[in-house]
């Protein structure tokens, strides 16, 4: 039954990015670009998103198991480091690039453009080598 | 150029569309942390994947999920405008900055913007502030100082 809503789930975030806009490049560029001709759509997004998903979060917060018995497993780090604002920050900068933040890409891989594929396998191959440094780093 | 002489682009303001979308999106972190007690952050999803993780079949279940959508869109309307604006380089270097930067800085645009700062987390807060404004940074320095 997780299986399933899990996959449901996936199914919606997907919808909702592509009606959103947020899987159109050009679009969260647009909203990036306060200086050009600034495309307001995409603080909308966030709006709705943060609307819909607050309550749910909150009594997820007060529970330790999940409807379906599963853990509830929410962030417990709490200290602001350097990684978090140094990984961010880079994370932006490769947003403010392309335009394609990691849930996006996904929901366009499949879509017929050659572009979404080049984008994964670098973000891809971009996790691995995170994975990988933090291996080297622990030994 | 200055905040007070934002120029809102009307011609492509999507309100309706771009709330119900948003709000489909909050509906599906809803329903993965109430039946699946995750947090939907893709870029954590991914990066557990490919580590292989705890939770893998659910979390790659959810990350299917996301790769079908545009095949289920398909079947009911024509897709959504999808316009690149940049070449294999540009997708490569931002695919890797991506990727690298929401590992270590633990999450992006849905784990951090939407989850966390729907939980109020100082961590998403901080880390949703920082993105933001290197990507408002990024796009004013190519487009405006460099003139892409």
């Amino acid at each position: 039954m997780r299986k399933l809503t899990a996959l449901l789930a996936g199914l919606l975030f997907g919808i909702g990015l592509l009606l959103a806009g947020m899987a159109n490049p050009t679009k969260v560029l647009g909203f990036l670009d306060l200086a050009g001709a600034w495309d307001p759509s995409l603080a909308l997004v966030m709006v709705g998103a943060i609307a819909v998903a607050a309550a749910p979060l909150a009594w997820a917060k007060r529970r330790a198991q999940s409807l379906l018995g599963a853990p509830m497993q929410l962030p417990a780090k709490r200290e602001l480091d350097p990684r978090l604002v140094g990984g961010s920050l880079v994370f932006g900068i490769g947003w403010g690039v392309a335009g394609i933040c990691p849930g996006p890409a996904l929901a366009i891989l499949l879509s017929g453009h050659w572009q979404a594929i080049v984008f994964v396998l670098a973000m891809l191959a971009g996790m691995l080598l995170f994975t990988a440094l933090e291996r080297r780093r622990s030994h | 150029m200055s905040i007070d002489g934002v120029a809102i682009d009307w011609l492509n303001f999507t309100p309706w569309s771009s709330l119900a979308g948003g709000a489909l999106i909050g509906l599906a972190a809803a329903l993965f942390v109430l039946f699946n007690g995750r947090i939907a952050g893709i870029s954590g999803l991914l990066g557990s994947v490919l580590e292989g993780g705890e939770g893998r079949a659910e979390k790659g279940l959810f990350l299917l999920g996301l790769l079908l959508a545009p095949l289920l869109w398909g079947l009911f309307r024509v897709l959504p405008t999808i316009e690149f604006q940049s070449g294999w380089l540009g997708l490569l270097v931002a695919g890797l900055l991506v990727g690298v930067g929401t590992r270590y800085g633990s999450g992006c645009t849905s784990g951090h913007g939407v989850c966390g700062v729907s939980r109020l987390s100082p961590r998403s807060l901080v880390a949703t502030f920082a993105f933001m404004a290197a990507g408002f940074v990024t796009v004013f320095v190519l487009r405006h100082l460099l003139g892409g």
